[in-house]
C-alpha cells in the first residue's frame, strides 16, 4: 500500500483504525481483548477476518460500532472523519453498520416500525409511507423473506437464518458506507447462504467497504474478498488473499499460533 | 457513552416531564363554583351533599353509616404505609358543584369548562367514535349524551345521581351489593361522599357495539373526587365502557377514590377500559369489582399512568359456570410515583377461566408493585387460570415488586404463573442505536414494544393516545 493510502484521512479510504485496543471489565480489573489493531479499508474493498473462537473478533466489531461496555483506545476513522468519540447512533448515521452475530429480539416492536425509524435516522428525514412500502417490498423480495414478516416483532422467535437475512436486508436498506458483518454466514443452509451472499454483494459498490468476519470458506467464495486477515489473540497476525483461506481450511490455526508467539516475543 | 452522560440525560427528561404534563393536562381553570364545601370530613358535609342532591332517605342513611365505617376502619397496613399515612383527610374538599346545570349540548356547558374539555379532546372524540359520553368536572357530571338509537333500545347511560332519581329501583337493588360499604376503608369513604360517576344498564340481548365513555376531571386544589359507577349488562348483552381522567398539577395533594361495580348477567360481555393519567399530586385509591354470571365475560383493561400513589386491584368474582374473567393492566411509575396495582380473581363456580396479564414499567426512582390474588373456591372444579407479570426497569434506581397469592381449594385446577423482571437491555439499546436511533428514541421503542400486548387491546384512538402519553413520560417532549 502506498504511504498516501496509509493516511486514514485519505478520501480513498472508507474506514481505518489505528493502534486500536479494546478493554473489558474483569472484576475490578480490566482485560485487554483487542491488543493493537491497524486496519485500512479502501473504497470498493471487501476484507475478510478469520480467527479462532474467542480471539476477539466480535469484540472488535462491537467496539468499532461503539458498544458501551468496552473501553477503547486508539483511532477509528470513517469517511475521513474520526468517529471514536461518537455514540453508536452517530456512527450509524454516518454510515457504519454492524450485522450482529446474535441479533437480539425486541418484542412488541414490529419489523416495519423498526425499519422505518432506522431508515429515517440514517437519511435524516422521514420516509413517506408509500415510498417506504415500495422499498421494503423490493428488499424483502431480494432477501427472499416473506412479506408477512413486516408485522412480526423484531427478531422475536425468528430462526437463526431468518435473523441473518433480516440483518442483510437492513444493510440493503440503510446503504452503509462501511459494514461490519459478524459471522453473517453462520447457521445458514446452502440456499440461504447464497441469498445472503448475493445481498451482501448487491449492497457493496465502488464507494463503500466491508469487513466480513467468518469461520468458513464457502461465503468467501461467493463474496470474493480483496483482502483476508487472520486474527488471533486480539491481533492481526497475517494479511493476504484467498490463498490464506485455503491454508487455514487445510491446516487450521496452529501453525500461525507459533508465529504469533514469535511476534509477541519480539514486541516485548 | 459514559455512565454520567446517561444519568444527566435522565435528569433532563425528568424536569421536562412535569413541564409537559402541566401544559397538556396540568393546567387549571380559575375557580368559579356554585358550591364548594369547606375542607374536612364530617357528618355535616355528608348531610349537606345528600340534601343538595335531594336524595331519598335510604341513601342518606347509607352515607352516614358509611362515614362511621370509614372512621372505624384502620388504614390498610399491607401497602405503601408511608404514603397512605401522609394523606390529610381534613385538607380535602369533599364536594364541589360547578356552575350551570347538566347539559346535553356542549354549547350549554359553561364556557370555561367547555374549553377545558375541548382542550382534552372530549367533544372531538365523541363526534368521531363514541356512542355516548359523560364528562364529570369536580363532583358533578356537567355533560352527558347518548346516541338516540341506543336509548330506543332501552340502553341507559347517565350519571349516577340522575340514575338514583330516575331509576331508583335498579340503583337500590344493586348499589353496594358488589362492593359493600365496609369492603375496605376507601370504599366506605366513597360510599359516604360519592358524587357523579356513571350508571349503565344494557337490556337483554342488546349489543352496544361502539364504546361509551366517561371523562373525569379534577380542577380545584385539594379536591376529592368520589365518583360511583354501576354497570349492569343484562343477559346476552354487551358493552364497552371507557374512562379517562386527568387533573391539574398542584403542589398539594388531591384525592380520587372511586367505587366501580359491574354485573354481567348470563352470557353478557362487559369490557371496562381505563386510561388514567393523574397528575403526580393525586392519590388514586379505587375499588373495582365485577360479578360474572354463567357464560359471561368480564374484562378490565386498566392503564395506570400518573398519580402519586395508586392502589387498585380490579376484581372479578366468577359466579356462574364457564364465566371468563380477564384483567389486563399496565402501570408506569416515574419519579416519585408508586403504582400499586394488580388483580383479584375469584373462581366461585365450576369450569370458570381467568387470565391476568400485568405489565409494569418503573423509571428513575419510580416503584411498581403487582399484588394479585387468585382464589379457587371449594366446589369450583375444572377451572383454569393464568397469571403473567412482566416488569421493566429503566435506570438503576427503579423498583418493582410482586406479591402474587394463589389460594386454591380444588385439585383439578390448571394454574399457570409466570413472572419476569427485565431491564431495558443494554444489548437491545445497542442494537437499535447501531441502526441510527438515538438512545431516547431507542428506549421509547423498547418500552412501547413492552406494552404492545396491552395497547393492541385498545380502540385505535386510545392506542394512539396511550403511546403518546408514554412518549411524554419517556421523553418529556411531544412532537
Ligand atoms: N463484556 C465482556 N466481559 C468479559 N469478557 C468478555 C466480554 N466481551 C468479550 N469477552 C471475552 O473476550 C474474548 C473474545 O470474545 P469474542 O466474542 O470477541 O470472540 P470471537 O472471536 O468473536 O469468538 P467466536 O468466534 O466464538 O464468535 C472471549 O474470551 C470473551 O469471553
Ligand atoms: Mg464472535
Amino acid at each position: 500500500m502506498s504511504d498516501a493510502l496509509l493516511n486514514p484521512a485519505n478520501p480513498a479510504n472508507v474506514f481505518a483504525c489505528r493502534n486500536l485496543h479494546v478493554f473489558v471489565k474483569d472484576g475490578d480489573q480490566e482485560k485487554e481483548i483487542v491488543r493493537g489493531v491497524d486496519l485500512t479499508v479502501q473504497r470498493g474493498q471487501k476484507h475478510a477476518l478469520m480467527g479462532p473462537n474467542g480471539s476477539g473478533k466480535s469484540t472488535l466489531a462491537a467496539a468499532l460500532m461503539g458498544h458501551p461496555s468496552y473501553r477503547v483506545e486508539g483511532e477509528i476513522w470513517l469517511n475521513g472523519e474520526r468517529v471514536d468519540a461518537l455514540e453508536p447512533h452517530e456512527r450509524a448515521r454516518r454510515g457504519m453498520f454492524l450485522s450482529f452475530q446474535y441479533p437480539v429480539a425486541v418484542p412488541g416492536v414490529t419489523v416495519a416500525n423498526f425499519l422505518r425509524a432506522s431508515l429515517a435516522a440514517r437519511r435524516g428525514t422521514e420516509i413517506p409511507v408509500r415510498a417506504f412500502r415500495q422499498e421494503l417490498n423490493e428488499a424483502f423480495a431480494t432477501m427472499g423473506i416473506d412479506p408477512s414478516f413486516i408485522t412480526r416483532y423484531l427478531n422475536d422467535g425468528f430462526s437463526g437464518g431468518e435473523k441473518k437475512k433480516l440483518e442483510i436486508l437492513q444493510m440493503l436498506l440503510l446503504k452503509p458506507a462501511f459494514s461490519l458483518l459478524d459471522e453473517t454466514d453462520s447457521g445458514l443452509d446452502i440456499d440461504a447462504l447464497k441469498v445472503v451472499s448475493d445481498g451482501i454483494n448487491q449492497a457493496s459498490g465502488p464507494d463503500n467497504g466491508l469487513l466480513l468476519v467468518t469461520h468458513y470458506q464457502r461465503i468467501l467464495n461467493h463474496v470474493q474478498p480483496d483482502v483476508v486477515h487472520v486474527f488471533m489473540s486480539g491481533r492481526l497476525v497475517r494479511t493476504g488473499g484467498m490463498e490464506l483461506v485455503t491454508a487455514l481450511e487445510e491446516r487450521g490455526y496452529d501453525w500461525l499460533t507459533d508465529e504469533a508467539a514469535v511476534a509477541e516475543g519480539s514486541r516485548t | 457513552m459514559s455512565e454520567t452522560t446517561t444519568t444527566n440525560t435522565t435528569r433532563g427528561q425528568l424536569t421536562a416531564i412535569n413541564d409537559d404534563y402541566t401544559a397538556r393536562y396540568g393546567f387549571h381553570d380559575p375557580e368559579d363554583y356554585f358550591l364548594k364545601a369547606p375542607k374536612g370530613l364530617n357528618h355535616e358535609v355528608v348531610e349537606m351533599i345528600s340534601r343538595k342532591k335531594n336524595e331519598p332517605d335510604w341513601m342518606r342513611a347509607v352515607r352516614h353509616a358509611a362515614l362511621d365505617t370509614f372512621r372505624a376502619k384502620p388504614m390498610p397496613r399491607w401497602g405503601d404505609n408511608e404514603s397512605l399515612d401522609s394523606i390529610d383527610f381534613e385538607n380535602i374538599h369533599y364536594y364541589i358543584k360547578p356552575k350551570g346545570e347538566q347539559a346535553t349540548d356542549w354549547n350549554d356547558v359553561p364556557d370555561q369548562i367547555k374549553k377545558t374539555f375541548d382542550r382534552l379532546g372530549i367533544p372531538e372524540a365523541e363526534r368521531k367514535f363514541l356512542a355516548g359520553v359523560t364528562a364529570q368536572y369536580e363532583s358533578e357530571v356537567v355533560y352527558h349524551s347518548i346516541r338516540e338509537d341506543l336509548t330506543k333500545l332501552g340502553v341507559i347511560f347517565m350519571d349516577m345521581d340522575s340514575a338514583l332519581r330516575e331509576h331508583p329501583e335498579i340503583v337500590r337493588k344493586w348499589f353496594g351489593k358488589i362492593i359493600p360499604t365496609g369492603d375496605n376503608k376507601f370504599s366506605a369513604l366513597n360510599t359516604a361522599v360519592w358524587s357523579g360517576g356513571s350508571f349503565i344498564y344494557v337490556p337483554k340481548g342488546v349489543k352496544v357495539d361502539i364504546p361509551l365513555q366517561a371523562y373525569f376531571r379534577i380542577n380545584a386544589e385539594n379536591m376529592g373526587q368520589f365518583e360511583r359507577t354501576l354497570i349492569i349488562a343484562d343477559e346476552d348483552s354487551s358493552v364497552h365502557y371507557i374512562e379517562g381522567c386527568t387533573a391539574p398539577t398542584y403542589s398539594s395533594d388531591s384525592l380520587h377514590s372511586a367505587v366501580v361495580e359491574l354485573v354481567a348477567m348470563d352470557r353478557a360481555h362487559i369490557r371496562y377500559t381505563t386510561i388514567q393519567n393523574w397528575s403526580v399530586n393525586v392519590y388514586n385509591l379505587v375499588t373495582k369489582r365485577a360479578h360474572a354470571y354463567t357464560d359471561s365475560v368480564v374484562e378490565w383493561v386498566d392503564g395506570n399512568l400518573g398519580s402519586k400513589l395508586t392502589m387498585k386491584y380490579p376484581a372479578i368474582v366468577l359466579k356462574g359456570e364457564r364465566a371468563h374473567g380477564e384483567v389486563l393492566s399496565i402501570a408506569f411509575a416515574g419519579h416519585g410515583q408508586h403504582q400499586d396495582a394488580g388483580a383479584k380473581m375469584t373462581h366461585a363456580a365450576p369450569n370458570t377461566t381467568s387470565r391476568i396479564i400485568s405489565k409494569s414499567i418503573s423509571k428513575d426512582d419510580g416503584r411498581s408493585s403487582y399484588r394479585g390474588l387468585v382464589r379457587v373456591n371449594r366446589g369450583a372444579t375444572g377451572c383454569k387460570t393464568s397469571v403473567e407479570c412482566d416488569a421493566l426497569l429503566i435506570g438503576e434506581n427503579a423498583i418493582s415488586d410482586t406479591y402474587p397469592t394463589m389460594d386454591v381449594a380444588e385439585s383439578d385446577v390448571r394454574v399457570e404463573h409466570e413472572a419476569r423482571v427485565s431491564k431495558v437491555g443494554e444489548e437491545q439499546l445497542f442494537y437499535l442505536q447501531s441502526r441510527g436511533l438515538d438512545p431516547d428514541k431507542a428506549r421509547l421503542m423498547i418500552v412501547n414494544g413492552f406494552i404492545e400486548p396491552f395497547v393492541k387491546e385498545l380502540p385505535m384512538e386510545y392506542a394512539v393516545e396511550l403511546n403518546r402519553l408514554i412518549e411524554l413520560e419517556m421523553e418529556g417532549s411531544v412532537g
